[in-house]
């Protein structure tokens, strides 16, 4: 074969094989690794599974943080200012998490509609809301005093 | 006075840039020598005005000035000095200016080193950058005025700089990122230039060469500097999240990588011509893809600034812009700069691709990645999140796939080699790598694991192929310190930046799989062991800093009763924002860190606190240091200096024979 020919041979197939590599790769990884977001009514509602890992977004209810007196078990409440779901999580919370505040939860809904989070995502600026949160929470209000960046 | 002062530079930096877009390029077409001769003038002064502009706005933060938007939006009366200086970049419009800075700084270091080359090739290349330059000179003008004021409700003191920010890792990290990021324009305008003047031989991919290997070393400089803030500054000892952010500016990286590299074979043998331009237009697109990304609000993270989708926009139009006509450039030129010099399936040249495909393969994941959860969010298909297991499940075996060729391809021959005398070279030293190998898979404190076994092998197989190539350029060339003359910088850089690698797959591997963390409550008078330590928890005490107040917590560390290290963990409020934030303490070394960070008053005098036992993370950030100094230092190469005095008009192909 001539070699110029014999290279784009070459070329060629290392670029399927590679390729097809690296879409099996994106496919098996996407399939098991995403999370769909979910705001505090639309898990209430029964939308959200519960064989699977969401994330859930919204406000931290005021007054719903309860904390454990000999361990890191927390328990809170988020909500959309429609419906709220607890939150159970053990561990350490970050630092802008608060009551009245923006947060994200990631984690697998049990049988009675609470979460047992893996993760709680706190916003990184005091005047930042995660856009996931902000859509959930528009043209919404209720009871909890909003913070000013909405 | 001073910000409009700042103002008028700025507008009049954006003249000169249009001028510098247009005018050479012009000349250019019309072999108008007068026309081209302005481009070096004009790009000194862009980079004089928008300095200039610079220089207002940091005595605008130094001064207080909070009628300034910004300044009163990110800094205040409190803040000491030097991180007054630096909130200017602590935010979107700042930051923007310091872009434009830096990409004018690179301008003018072009107009600088390139009087070796033909006067066309400089005029086109200014040009572009100018024409880069108007665009985002129109953005900070248009869209995020740095200079705009507050009249007439002028705030008695500023909001504070995010307390996160306050820190001497991100007084150089948003520099350095950028002088990478900014830098791939270079290698970029080369890429257009070339196109333009259809002409993409060796002496093309010299010039470019040395001008890429620096964008791509300080970009390597600036994500490990952001890694290494993120490890203690966000408090909880992760050293790479997958944030998109961190994506964007990695994606660069990615396929600037494969850019080095197939640069490499471009200035050496002539081929792979239009792929490296393919490569230069793809790591500046996928640059600004990333500028994009973090500016338009769109993302969740740290670096996300308040949104305006009306900035959003604007940079995406001017991505499509440039991505659109530097493709359409590249098909209709391109097919004319296809190269005819051939080479065998085995040799360096084929390892070489192999290091291309991968990488580039690598980048696309990524940005797969993080763009699916905007794709399916814009086309209202549901709100997703990829998290670090996807990237982790694509990237890491990319990675696996690669490194073993790492070796193989600085020993192997250009052109045409045999695996046959690889495999004498190799076997013997690759017998050793993998008992070392095997017996390390059994020293972790966990017991036996396989993958810090692999991490060795791989590690161990690049370093073997970088000592063997050391020794056989030694060979002969006498003794004593006189034959390390014989080595390059070319060859000290790569070299370096190889082992860098392998540092950085060492301690990502160990410090992943033999990582020890523990969240607990901790009193007064508490201890707790691991990893081998005992953490106390001597007493509690207050601290008052220049802008916030601070609970701190003493803890005793210590080994088989011997008193190691006093570590003192911070939980700061700072006044301004009332805002708190996690200032880990770390007890750091070479082979392990210990760190300690504090979660909050859990009652009764007790906090939430987080032990971590990290072996080998230092590697991580070492070895990306070696990564960046590698490849900045390969500038330093005889062959780069001689093309300021030579005005090479070197033949394609046959060049790098010789050397």
């Amino acid at each position: 074969m001539h070699p110029a020919r014999k290279q784009r041979l070459m070329l060629v197939s290392l670029v399927v094989v590679l390729s097809s590599a690296a879409i099996g790769l994106v496919a098996f990884a996407l399939r098991d690794n995403i999370n769909l977001f979910y705001p505090p009514a639309d898990v209430v509602a029964g939308k959200a599974p519960i064989d699977r890992s969401i994330r859930l977004g919204g406000m931290v209810v005021e007054g719903s943080i309860e904390r454990s007196d000999t361990d890191l078990d927390t328990t809170f409440w988020v909500t959309d200012y429609e419906a709220s779901v607890a939150v159970r999580y053990s561990g350490i919370l970050p630092d802008l998490f608060a009551e009245g505040e923006g947060v994200v939860v990631e984690g697998m809904l049990d049988k009675g509609g609470a979460l047992n989070a893996t993760q709680v995502l706190a916003k990184h600026d005091e005047n930042y809301m995660p856009p996931e949160v902000a859509a959930a929470l528009e043209g919404k209000s209720g009871p909890v005093q909003t913070p000013q960046s909405l | 006075m001073i910000p409009e002062l700042g103002h008028v530079a700025l507008i009049i930096a954006f003249m000169l840039a249009s001028g510098l877009a247009v005018l050479p390029m012009w000349g250019s077409a019309r072999r108008d020598v007068a026309m081209m001769n302005l481009a070096p003038t004009l790009a000194v002064g862009v980079m004089l005005f928008v300095a200039l502009a610079f220089a207002f706005l940091a005595t605008s933060f130094l001064q207080d000035d909070f009628t300034v938007a910004v300044v009163a939006a990110n800094s205040n009366s409190l803040l000491p000095p030097i991180f007054k200086f630096s909130a200017l970049w602590g935010n979107h419009e700042g930051s923007l200016l310091l872009w434009v800075l830096i990409l004018s700084g690179w301008m003018t270091a072009v107009a600088f080193f390139s009087r070796g080359l033909p006067l066309v090739m400089v005029a086109r290349v200014l040009s572009v950058m100018g024409m880069i330059a108007v665009g985002f000179l129109a953005f900070s003008l248009l869209t995020s005025n740095p200079f705009e004021r507050l009249l007439p409700t002028t705030p008695l003191d500023g909001n504070d700089l995010n307390p996160l920010l306050q820190d001497p890792g991100l007084i150089i990290h948003p520099p350095l990122l950028y002088m990478g990021y900014v830098g791939l324009s270079v290698p970029f305008a080369f890429a257009i230039a070339a196109l333009i003047g259809g002409r993409l031989d060796a002496s093309w991919a010299r010039w470019s060469r040395p001008w890429t290997n620096v964008a791509w070393g300080f970009l390597s400089l600036g994500i490990m500097l952001g890694s290494w803030w993120a490890y203690y500054e966000l408090g909880w000892g992760g050293w790479w999240f997958w944030d998109p952010v961190e994506n964007a500016s990695f994606m660069p990286w990615l396929m600037g990588t494969a850019l080095v590299h197939s640069l490499a074979v471009t200035e050496k043998r002539g081929v792979f011509r239009s792929w490296t331009v393919l490569l230069a237009i793809f790591a500046f697109s996928l640059s600004l893809l990333g500028t994009f990304l973090v500016r338009s609000g769109v993302l969740t993270s740290v670096h996300a600034f308040a949104s305006d989708p009306e900035r959003g926009l604007f940079i995406l139009i001017f991505l499509a812009l440039v991505v659109g006509a530097s493709l359409l450039l590249y098909a209709l030129r391109a097919p004319a700069v296809a190269s005819r010099v051939s080479y065998g399936p085995v040799s360096r040249e084929s390892l070489l691709m192999i290091n291309n495909l991968v990488f580039t393969v690598a980048a696309t994941v990524v940005l797969l990645g993080t763009l699916f959860p905007l794709v399916m969010d814009a086309f209202s298909l549901g709100k997703y999140s990829v998290g670090p297991p996807y990237f982790n499940a694509v990237f890491v075996p990319l990675m696996a796939l690669v490194t073993p060729f790492m070796t193989v391809a600085p020993l192997s021959r250009w052109r045409e080699d045999s695996a046959a005398r690889w495999l004498h070279e190799l076997v013997v030293p690759a017998i050793g790598v993998g008992v070392i190998a095997a017996a390390s898979s059994f020293m972790g404190q966990q017991g036996f694991n396989i993958w810090i076994g692999l991490a060795v092998l791989l590690a161990g197989w690049v370093s073997l192929g970088v000592v063997k190539d050391f020794l056989r350029r030694v060979k002969g060339k006498g003794q004593g310190p006189f034959r390390w003359r014989a080595l390059s910088p070319s060859f000290i850089g790569m070299s370096l930046a190889h082992l860098g690698f392998a540092a950085v797959v060492l301690g990502a591997v160990v410090v992943t799989q033999e990582n020890q963390e523990r969240d607990l409550r901790m009193a007064v008078g508490d201890s707790e062991e691991l990893g081998g330590y005992r953490f106390e928890l001597k007493r509690l005490g207050q601290l008052a800093g220049p802008n916030y107040v601070a609970e701190q917590a003493v803890f005793e560390v210590s080994r088989a009763g011997e008193l190691l290290a006093v570590l003192v963990p911070e939980k700061r409020r700072y006044l301004a924002s009332g805002q708190v934030m996690t200032e880990a303490a770390i007890d750091a070394s070479l082979w392990r860190d210990l760190y300690i960070a504090l979660g909050e008053p859990i009652g009764e005098g007790a906090w939430a606190v987080r032990l971590q036992y990290k072996p080998l993370v230092r590697w991580l950030w070492l070895g990306a240091l070696m990564i960046g100094l590698g490849a900045i230092v390969t500038v330093f190469d005889r062959r780069y200096r001689a093309q300021a005095q030579t005005r090479s008009m070197i033949e394609h192909g046959v060049v790098g024979l010789a050397s």
